[in-house]
């Protein structure tokens, strides 16, 4: 990163020789820290890799022509595809980036070596033993574990232990943002990145804290301790646990954009107050969205629906719609400060496409916005849910949240803490260079696949829809098993660009070329300035095109909104 | 820059086109806001998660009362009961079957209860695409008024056990 | 936004630089909306009398 240079004396409080100067960006490194972000890292991929072996098997399952595995498979792999991909890849990689927001950015060491330990160790061995109960047979529960369906008690206590610990290394965050500001290492208001990774961390607090209150009776009840568990109260607790963790990861995500966005680009964002509100609107309202699963419930009403599903006004989502302006305008800005101000869009088609930080990045805030963002709050409006719920239209919407938004800006990142934080240089990297493209685009086909066979009724986890064996001969017309082929189409290139990042990676961290003592290759050139390029006198920051962007998307956002109730509209009433 | 501490005065109001937007999103925000309200006035598709505690045994029971006394007819062995215009049917939910086969009228307003004898299972009327949540130990009672008539499936689609892919039933409408 | 203080900081600011408040609002806020009224309304639900 070039404009970072300016070298940032460490003062800190770091005891000796446990820090280093980050030969890219001066940026202090406390070495407690880079470790267990380093082990984090590894394991998040991990399990990133049996989450992507077990999306192929499901995948081929659910496309028809091919119907791979058997009933019971199918609902174990299920299982632990669910697990591995959104709980413990996604949890390993965003404790690794609480640790590095919370330390480098702040000039602080971390809190508590002994803590982190605790939190790896118990993470570890609680994510272990879910697995093995699950490839053993004793959990096809899928990750939800809906009360009544009882899996072995180990599988509550894996998923216990693995909570408490993710919930130390939060707690261990908490602490080193607190003695980072006891100890004065640094100067006025946090940056933004770690704002928005504090909100992560309080997110994930409640998130946690519902994990205990919904999983210690839960696992007393598998031992025979307690008699009942009510279904009704199981899911609100759940979900609690299910729907928040998820905004964790939205948090995460924004977080990263932004990050990604000073180190790929150096974008500064306009208006720091706007963006850290946006943050704000997240921690006080984003979490009442876990209404989202109990929206056709019996047991809650219908003023609990509407103002929970809503986000209270749905504050939560204009935070995000914020967030999808500033991120590409300051992007703008930093363009057009270059010197790239030819037309509306000159600035994003001059954008460092070939660094896969950046495509990465930019892919996911596209996906996530277009295609996660709209069909989220869509699905999430209470009565549309009626159309909506338990079909294929749901694992359609969150595989644009959480895989093309939240995991691609995860493998964007990867692309500079592998040379930043491990220190190792990349292999192959024109295959790093498209990898973002290859998983950002099949994520995207399997997602309209996923969604368009829901809309046609297809439900999710669901083995077989000719309903072998069934009383009743039921089926699904030709264009559904047609989506299903888009979907399986899209899953296998998906899959191809999860493996290549794995091998990627992996190449890399283990025999990668050490560039210790030195800058990072840059992943692009800095292109020269252009010579049409005017020089912009005002002290106002111009961001046409992304206005035009975020026009052309609150349109689409409109007319599939509009389109979804004249769908039902149509449905049979009912109250 | 977002890895650095802002420097003082950053808290500001946004300007230019960055206030349009935020403005912008706001409005859209409102609007949707009131979309959901609205609907719950004065549209006729909407779940109020109406429901009463029940014992599966006393709603096994109900179901059983109801399948006696309005049965017109079978198929495949499995009774067809009606439900009389304005009044109450039992559906029952139980792994891997949906009991009995509902006969309806189109047109005509209708409670109907749903619930479960085991596990939670999804109540899926398809080809309509209409979706609710059956648990166990909740009586959930759906108003419905058919307005359009033929044969419809119900499928299950809350995960069940090895079976639920083979959980369906039936729902008929008679012009 | 509104008037600040010259010497102070605006109090919306002052609520962004404290982590510790937005930590109890941001457990508060959805325990109380989402889940402990979610517990109420299920604590609410009548018996059923089956007509
Ligand atoms: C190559 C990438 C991936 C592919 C091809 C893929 C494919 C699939 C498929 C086919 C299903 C089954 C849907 C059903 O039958 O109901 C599924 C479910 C799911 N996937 Fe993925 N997936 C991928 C990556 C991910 C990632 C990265 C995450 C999370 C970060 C994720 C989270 C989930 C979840 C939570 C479920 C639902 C499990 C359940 O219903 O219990 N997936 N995925
Ligand atoms: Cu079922």
């Amino acid at each position: 990163m070039a404009s970072a240079v300016d070298s940032l004396p460490i003062v800190g409080n770091h005891p000796q020789a446990e820090v280093r100067s980050c030969d890219t960006t001066s940026l202090p490194v406390c070495l407690t820290a880079q470790q267990f972000i380093r082990w984090h890292a590894v394991v998040a991929v991990v399990f990133l890799l049996i989450g992507g072996i077990g999306a192929l098997l499901l995948a081929l399952t659910r496309w028809p022509a091919v119907h791979l595995l058997d009933a019971e498979w199918y609902y174990r792999i299920l299982t632990l595809h669910g697990l591995n991909m959104l709980i413990f890849w996604i949890l390993s990689f965003e404790i690794a980036v609480l640790y590095f927001a919370g330390t480098v950015l702040l000039n602080t060491r971390l809190a508590s070596k002994w803590a982190a330990y605790v939190c790896f160790g118990m993470m570890l061995v609680g994510s272990v033993m879910v697995d093995i109960t699950i490839m053993g047979g004793k959990a096809d529960v899928l990750m939800t574990s809906y009360v009544p369906l009882m899996a072995t008690p180990w599988f509550y206590l894996g998923i216990i232990i693995l909570a408490v610990g993710a919930l130390i290394g939060v707690f261990n965050f908490l602490a080193t943002i607190y003695i980072a500001k006891r100890d004065h290492t640094y100067e006025g208001s946090v940056p933004l990145v770690v704002f928005g990774a504090t909100a992560a961390a309080i997110i994930a607090v409640g998130t946690l804290l519902h994990g205990a209150v919904v999983m210690i009776p839960t696992w007393l009840w598998s031992m025979g301790v307690i008699s009942e568990i009510d279904p009704s109260w199981y899911r609100i607790t759940w979900w609690g646990l299910g729907h928040m963790s998820q905004q964790v990861n939205v948090c995460a995500m924004v977080s990263i954009w932004y990050l990604l966005g000073t180190l790929t680009v150096g974008a500064k964002p306009l208006n720091q107050a706007v963006c850290r509100g946006a943050f704000v609107l997240y921690i006080l309202f984003i979490n009442l969205a876990s209404a989202h699963h109990l929206l056709v419930d019996p047991g809650v009403g219908a003023g609990w629906k509407i103002w929970n599903t809503s986000y209270a006004m749905y504050l939560a989502v204009l935070a995000s719609m914020i967030h999808g302006f500033t991120v590409p305008a300051s992007i703008e800005v930093a363009m057009r400060g270059k010197g790239f101000t030819r037309g509306m869009f000159g600035w994003l088609a001059a954008a460092p496409w070939s660094n896969p930080g950046f495509s990465g990045f930019f892919l996911s805030l596209i996906i996530f916005g277009f295609g996660g963002g709209i069909t989220g709050v869509v699905l999430g409006t209470q009565q549309i849910n009626i159309m909506a719920h338990n079909t294929l239209r749901i694992p359609g919407h969150f595989h644009v949240t959480v895989v093309g938004g939240t995991t691609l800006a995860f493998m964007a990142l990867t692309y500079y803490v592998v040379p930043l934080i491990f220190q190792r240089d990349f292999y192959a990297k024109t295959l790093c260079r498209l990898q973002p493209y290859v998983f950002g685009g099949g994520i995207t086909l399997m997602a309209v696949g996923m969604s368009f066979a829901g809309s046609y009724g297809v439900p999710r986890r669901h083995w077989d829809i000719e309903f072998t064996g069934g009383q009743f001969a039921v089926g699904f017309d030709a264009g559904a098993h047609a989506m299903l082929g888009i979907m399986g189409v899209g899953a296998v290139i998906a899959v191809i660009g999860l493996l290549m990042y794995v091998l990627l990676v992996v190449a890399a961290v283990f025999f990668g070329p050490r560039i210790a003592g030195q800058a990072m290759p840059p992943w692009h050139e800095e292109p020269a300035r252009p010579a049409d390029a005017v020089t912009d006198q005002s002290e106002e920051h111009k961001t046409p095109g992304t206005l035009v962007l975020a026009i052309v998307f609150l349109a689409a956002f409109a007319v599939y909104y509009f389109a979804n109730w004249m769908w039902l509209a149509d449905v049979w009433e009912v109250r | 820059m977002s890895i650095y501490n802002p420097p003082a005065g950053w808290f500001k109001a946004p300007t230019g086109a960055e206030r349009l937007w935020v403005g912008l999103a706001l409005t859209w925000c409102i609007i949707m806001s009131l979309a959901m309200p609205y609907w719950h006035f004065y549209g006729k598709q909407n779940s109020t998660g109406e429901s009463y505690r029940v014992s599966v045994a006393d709603y096994g029971a109900r179901v059983q009362q109801f399948v006696e006394s309005n049965t017109v007819g079978t198929e495949q062995g499995v009774p067809i009961v009606e439900i009389a215009p304005g009044g109450d049917g039992y559906l029952l939910a139980r792994m891997w079957a949906f009991y009995p086969i509902i006969k309806l009228k189109k047109g005509q307003t209708y409670r109907l209860h749903i619930s479960s004898l085991d596990l939670q299972h999804g109540f899926s009327l398809q080809p309509l695409n209409m979706n609710f949540q059956v648990l166990p130990g909740y009586d959930h009672v759906l108003t419905i008024t058919p307005t359009s008539s033929g044969i419809f499936s119900i499928i299950c689609n809350e995960f069940c056990g090895i079976g639920h892919h083979s959980m369906t039933g039936r729902i008929i409408v008679e012009d | 936004m509104a008037t600040r203080d010259p010497n102070g900081k605006h109090p919306i600011q002052k609520l962004m630089d404290n982590p510790w408040l937005l930590l109890v609002l941001g457990i508060v806020i959805p325990t109380v909306s989402y889940t402990i009224w979610g517990w109420i309304e299920l604590w609410l639900v009548p018996t059923a009398t089956l007509p």
